[in-house]
This record gives structure tokens, C-alpha cells and sequence, in this order.
């Protein structure tokens, strides 16, 4: 593990790959929960503790269940059973804890168990960082913070997208493109602006 | 018997799953830089849309509603294991050019949704049909999205080169190329909705 | 932020965003922006000869047919005299190399006109800047086009300072005066940093243009390249040292900082935001031009900074009394 492979791991789970942008996971949730800063940033939150935690899960159970008992092909359904116990949770957490929140979330917080960026973001470690059915050296760490990172793209894209998006309300948009369509537009050019990183080093 | 028909063609007009529903972006957005991808893609979807509505609508009196959303991931994660080590077997070339969309076919909200908002009341005749119907409207319309991505930014269709002299715009073939698309296309259906309506 | 309800009719809006409320004064100031450019366009054609100026007219001439045309199809008015469309044109047209082919400025302007500001319902309501969209376009689609530059004063292949900096070739050939008076291989409207800052000495003079986003954004890039833009960028001891005045003599540094990161409609409004905005696009073009894979960062910069406006603006506008 050296630090150089952690800040490409960073330029590149942020930015150049981004979550949402270049890899498009997540992107149901992305674009329809991207009205408003505030719910969007809640989901973000929430989908980057999801990521992470499930990154560090499915970390454990490919390495010493997985991969010991030759059951590599059981890892699309068990890393989907373990996100979708850990959704739960955390559903289960916020309704308690702010009863608004979870009515603004609407029925996008079960979906974060359908999120494609938290089952993607795991297949990824696990096809990234282990090799021939071995670890590479520095793995966890690499798979935690590939998740973390990954997490912090997704914040960022929905961040910057629930901006844009507030300050169009305000505008008259064209009738045939107001919400979704302009939405990926404005997707598509922040993903071009994003490819100023390409072939980042060091 | 009508009433039969539209199950099936609802998917591929009047609730097509990526234009209008907007479900499943994330393999379309992803997979569909050649045509080729975009078959295979539609393909496996559609086997495992097909098979868990199925299942699903057989088991919809076994299964208890309140753990019916693992349940059903089960039975979708089970069909998209046998379809990632069939496409492993068979044709290595796809899987590498898919990635890791196969896996993701299980959070694909195109098959989930369909389970809950249909299979589990439908009858398996009527799972059957709506199946089938919005398998092929997702394979169509990502057949679409890669055709008009794979000649704009390759300058090819199906890997055959059609325009001498043509510069490809190689964005197409890029994600955000694959964003632009989408958002077009969508643009145009409104466009064209609103105009009926 | 009002409830929904209220603020679908928008003459009732009370917005944060640029208030046009003179047609007059929003296209006097894009006619302002336009004159100060001129200088550069002028030099441009004396260095690189009379295709550069084919490049100019033919992006200035597609910007204003594409933004008649969608005008007319969608049935609002045809305003393309209020000068908008001929600066994102002109902007393009500067943001290409001289010797492109005829029908690249074509192909940027349209995208620049129909993605990059008429999606959006037209002037004053762009997200992001026109031109740099048709720009970042243009840079994906063919990037070999866009990265041939012709050296000045013949048509032999040059790479641009900048480019023969992250290649690791010697630049010593060329002088600091070389590249303030343009004397170099880039794009065309970006070379002669001495016609820009006429441009931008007449801006600032009629008050058309604050120094807040300029001089944050240049010296940013001026900081972060003197500080890791050494011979050992980030390694031990982290440099200091780097050439600081070359990076802000080369590449599009002059031309973006004075004439696009200070489009009214797509940078902050407060004096704080502008500022924050300016550091960021300074630090993002410095960080691409030290690391990253392109020479060169500036447009990069800006459109992402663009994207973050709506972000700052929410977070620097003063707030409402009571609430």
C-alpha cells in the first residue's frame, strides 16, 4: 500500500470515474432526487454510509467465505442479501430519527437497496482488488477507501446537481425538456468537464 | 384476447421502460457503445425479467408480504447468477465487454419494479406477457441508444463501417456522450408527446 | 426558496440570478465584452495568417444562424442582435486552433448555441459557459484536431508551450516577451497576452468587469504552480520554484480569466462568491496542468467551477432578514 495509489484511487473514484457520471450508478435516485439540496444531500449521506459500510461487509465475506469455499459465484447474491439487511437499518434509523426526512425520501430509500452504486461499488472492490482469488496487498484498505471515495463522487454530483437544478426552477425552461431531459444534459456536460482530470498521474 | 395483447405491447410503446418509466438507466447508459453490447444486454435482461415474473407470480400466495422485497431479490439474484456463469461459458468476449452490468442486472429497477408492481398480483399467463413485453421494449430501445451512439462516435453499425471520410465524434462513445443521447432522445419524446396531447 | 406554488409564474419571481431588467444594458455590455476582444482576434490573424480569421467568421456566422433558427422553431423572438450569440461565436472561434478544419467551428458553435445555452430557454439562464461547452465538445469528439497547433508565422506543426512542458521537452527557445506578445503555437484568440490585456484594461476602465474573479483566479494558478510546478512536482521537498509567470503567460489563462470566468450569467453575483469562485478555478486549472493528462486546464476549470455557482451563490447571498 503506498500513498501515491491511494490519490490516483481518489482522482479517480471522484472524478474521472465518477459514480454517477462516468459509471451512471445510481443514477434513478441521481436524477429524480436531485430537485432540492437538502433531500439530495440527506440521500447522499446516507447512500455514502451505505457504500462505505458495505464495502468493509463484503470485503470480510469474499475474503474469508467466499474465496476459502470456492463459492465466488454466490457473490452477486450474498453481497445483495447483506446490502439489502444493511438498507434496512438504516431505513430503520432515520424514520425514528427524522420523521420528515424519511417522508421527503419517499420510496427512494428502499430503493437504495436497488442502488446500483452500492452492489456496484462492492463488485468493483472485489474484482479490482483481489486477483486470481487472492487479495492484493492492502486490499481492505484499498476496497474501504475506493468505497469512501466513490461515496464522496456520488455527494459531490448530487451536490452540485441539486444547485443547478434549484436555481432552474427559477428559469423558463423549455416545456419538452424541463426536469429529466435537461437533467441529463446537464449531466452530460459536467461529465465533460470532469474529463479535464483524464490521465491524471501521480 | 386484447386485453392480452396490450400486456405485451404496453412495454414497448406506452410504458417503455427507459423512455417513459425511466427505470433501468444505469446498463443502458453503461453498455450501450455498440450494437452488439445492446443485443446482449437485452437479451440477459429479458431472460431474467421473464424468469422472475414467473417464478413470482407462481409463489405470489407462498410468499409473505412483508419480506416479499428479499424475497423476490433472491429469486431475480438467483437468475442473473445462472446468466453471468452462462454468458462466462459461452461467450467470454461479451461478459468482459459487459462487466460488471451483469451482476448489476439484480439492482436493474426494471425487474424489481415489474415484480412489485405487477407479477406478484398477475396471473402467469399475464406475468408471462408483461415479461416478454417490456424485456423487448428495454432491448429495443437500448438497441436504439446504441445504434445512434455507436455511428455517431465509431462511425459503425454492428461493426461495420458505413460513411467513408466521416470523423467520428468520439464522445458518443464516451459516458457523457451516453448522457447526452438519453437526454435527447427523451426530449424528443416529449416533444412529441406534447404535440399529440 | 418560496413553495413550489408560487413561483410558477415567473413574473412574480424575486430570483437570486442576474437581473436583467434592460434588454439595452445586457447587449451594450455583450457589444462592450465583443470590442475588447478585438485586439486579440487582430493579433491572432497577424500570427497565424488569414485562415484563423476563416475559423473566427465561420464560428461567429454559425452561433447566429443556430440561435435564429431555434428561435424561430420554437416561436420566440429572434434576438440575435443583443450580441450574445456573436461573443459565444467569437469565444469559440478564439478557443480553436488556427489551421482546423472549416467545419469544426461549425460543429462547436452549433453545440455551444443548442446545448451549451438554448436547452436552458436562452440567454440569461445557461448553467454553464457557452462557448467552453462547444469547447469541452469539441476537446472529447476529435481530440487530435483540436491539439495540433500550426507554430506562428508558417504552417509548421508546433506544440504549444504547455504541451512541450508536460511532454518533458526544453522550451528554452522561447522567451517571457515571446509569449506576452503571442509569438508561440496555441489557439487563436489565446496568444498575445498584450491585445488581451488591452481588451481587459478597457473592461475594467468602463467598469464592465470587477477584479475580483480575475486576479483570484491568476494568482491561484500563479501560487499553485510556483509552489508544486517544479522539477519534482509533490515529491520530496514539494518543489517551490516552479515557473510561475510562464504558466500564467501560456495557455488560455489571460483569455478565460478576464473574458469567460467573468460571464455575469454563469459566476457568482457577490463579491464573496466570486472570489471563492476565482481561487477554485485558479487551483483546478493549476492542479490539470501539473497532474493532470492535458496541458492544459483553464476551460476544464471554469465549467466546472460553473457548476458550482448555483452551489455558492446559495451559500454566500446575503441572508433574509427574519429568516
Amino acid at each position: 500500500m503506498d500513498l501515491s495509489q491511494l490519490l490516483t484511487i481518489f482522482i479517480s473514484a471522484v472524478f474521472i470515474h465518477n459514480v454517477i457520471l462516468s459509471r451512471f450508478l445510481g443514477l434513478c435516485p441521481f436524477i429524480a432526487i436531485s430537485k432540492e439540496t437538502k433531500p439530495a444531500l440527506a440521500m447522499s449521506f446516507a447512500v455514502m454510509f451505505v457504500i462505505t459500510m458495505s464495502s468493509i461487509i463484503t470485503w470480510f465475506i469474499f475474503r474469508f467465505l467466499l474465496l476459502p469455499f470456492h463459492l465466488a459465484y454466490l457473490r452477486t447474491i450474498s453481497f445483495i442479501l447483506v446490502i439489502a439487511t444493511f438498507v434496512q437499518l438504516v431505513e430503520m434509523v432515520i424514520r425514528k430519527a427524522s420523521p420528515q426526512l424519511y417522508r421527503a425520501f419517499g420510496i427512494y430509500l428502499p430503493l437504495i437497496t436497488v442502488n446500483c452504486a452500492v452492489l456496484g461499488v462492492a463488485v468493483l472492490n472485489s474484482e479490482m482488488f483481489f486477483i486470481d482469488g487472492k487479495a492484493v496487498s492492502g486490499s481492505f484498505i484499498y476496497s474501504v477507501f475506493q468505497g469512501v471515495c466513490l461515496g464522496l463522487g456520488y455527494t459531490l454530483a448530487m451536490l452540485l446537481m441539486s444547485g443547478i437544478r434549484e436555481r432552474l426552477e427559477l428559469c423558463a425552461v423549455p416545456k419538452s425538456v424541463k426536469d429529466f431531459p435537461l437533467a441529463f444534459i446537464i449531466a452530460a456536460i459536467m461529465s465533460l468537464s470532469f474529463m479535464g482530470f483524464n490521465g491524471f498521474s501521480r | 384476447m386484447k386485453k392480452l395483447l396490450s400486456e405485451f405491447t404496453k412495454g414497448i410503446v406506452k410504458e417503455n421502460p427507459t423512455f417513459v418509466l425511466m427505470l433501468g438507466l444505469c446498463p443502458t447508459l453503461a453498455v450501450s457503445v455498440t450494437v452488439i453490447n445492446g443485443i446482449g444486454m437485452g437479451i440477459a435482461a429479458t431472460f431474467v425479467l421473464l424468469s422472475a415474473n414467473i417464478i413470482i407470480s407462481l409463489l405470489k400466495n407462498i410468499i409473505p408480504a412483508r419480506v416479499r422485497i428479499p424475497c423476490f431479490i433472491v429469486v431475480i439474484a438467483t437468475f442473473v447468477t445462472i446468466v453471468e456463469m452462462a454468458m462466462k461459458a459461452y461467450s467470454p468476449a461479451l461478459n468482459r465487454a459487459l462487466g460488471i452490468y451483469v451482476p448489476l442486472i439484480v439492482v436493474n429497477c426494471i425487474v424489481l419494479g415489474r415484480a412489485e408492481a405487477f407479477a406478484q398480483k398477475a396471473s402467469v399467463g399475464r406475468a408471462i406477457l408483461d415479461g416478454l413485453g417490456m424485456g423487448l421494449g428495454f432491448t429495443l430501445a437500448l438497441i436504439l441508444i446504441c445504434a445512434i451512439r455507436e455511428f455517431l462516435g465509431a462511425g459503425t453499425l454492428m461493426n461495420y463501417s458505413l460513411i467513408k471520410g466521416f470523423e467520428p465524434a468520439r464522445v458518443f462513445g464516451m459516458p457523457s456522450g451516453a448522457l447526452l443521447v438519453i437526454g435527447l432522445l427523451v426530449g424528443l419524446f416529449n416533444v412529441l408527446k406534447n404535440r399529440k396531447g | 426558496m418560496p413553495p413550489k406554488d408560487e413561483i410558477k409564474d415567473n413574473r412574480l419571481t424575486v430570483s437570486f440570478s442576474p437581473h436583467l431588467h434592460k434588454d439595452e444594458s445586457v447587449s451594450r455590455i455583450m457589444w462592450m465584452v465583443v470590442l475588447s476582444l478585438v485586439p486579440a482576434g487582430i493579433a491572432g490573424v497577424a500570427i497565424f495568417g488569414l485562415n484563423s480569421l476563416w475559423v473566427i467568421l465561420l464560428g461567429i456566422i454559425s452561433a447566429l444562424v443556430t440561435e435564429a433558427a431555434l428561435q424561430v422553431a420554437t416561436k420566440r423572438k429572434v434576438s440575435i442582435s443583443d450580441g450574445s450569440a456573436f461573443l459565444t461565436g467569437l469565444l469559440l472561434a478564439y478557443n480553436l486552433p488556427p489551421d482546423v478544419p472549416f467545419w469544426l467551428p461549425i460543429a462547436g458553435s452549433v453545440f455551444a448555441i443548442a446545448i451549451g445555452k438554448q436547452i436552458f430557454g436562452g440567454l440569461g439562464q445557461n448553467i454553464f459557459n457557452p462557448a467552453l461547452v462547444g469547447r469541452a465538445f469539441l476537446m472529447a469528439c476529435w481530440p487530435k484536431l483540436m491539439t495540433t497547433f500550426s507554430g506562428p508565422f508558417d504552417a509548421i506543426t508546433q506544440a504549444t508551450p504547455l504541451a512541450a512542458l508536460k511532454e518533458g521537452k526544453l522550451i528554452e527557445h522561447i522567451s517571457y516577451l515571446d509569449l506576452f506578445l503571442g509569438k508561440h503555437g496555441g489557439c487563436i484568440g489565446e496568444v498575445s497576452i498584450l491585445a488581451l490585456l488591452l481588451g481587459a484594461l478597457f473592461l475594467f476602465i468602463r467598469g464592465y468587469i470587477s477584479w475580483h474573479i480575475p486576479f483570484t483566479f491568476i494568482f491561484t494558478t500563479g501560487l499553485i504552480t510556483f509552489i508544486f510546478g517544479g522539477t519534482q512536482p509533490l515529491g520530496a521537498g514539494a518543489g517551490f520554484g516552479g515557473d510561475w509567470l510562464f504558466h500564467i503567460l501560456s495557455g488560455g489563462l489571460i483569455l478565460g480569466a478576464f473574458f469567460m470566468a467573468t460571464d455575469y450569467v454563469t459566476s457568482p453575483l457577490t463579491r464573496k462568491g466570486q472570489i471563492i469562485f476565482g481561487i477554485g478555478c485558479g487551483a483546478l486549472t493549476a492542479v490539470i496542468r501539473i497532474w493532470g493528462g492535458y496541458p492544459e486546464g483553464v476551460s476544464y476549470a471554469i465549467l466546472m467551477m460553473n457548476a458550482a455557482t448555483p452551489i455558492i451563490d446559495r451559500y454566500t447571498k446575503t441572508r433574509v432578514y427574519g429568516a
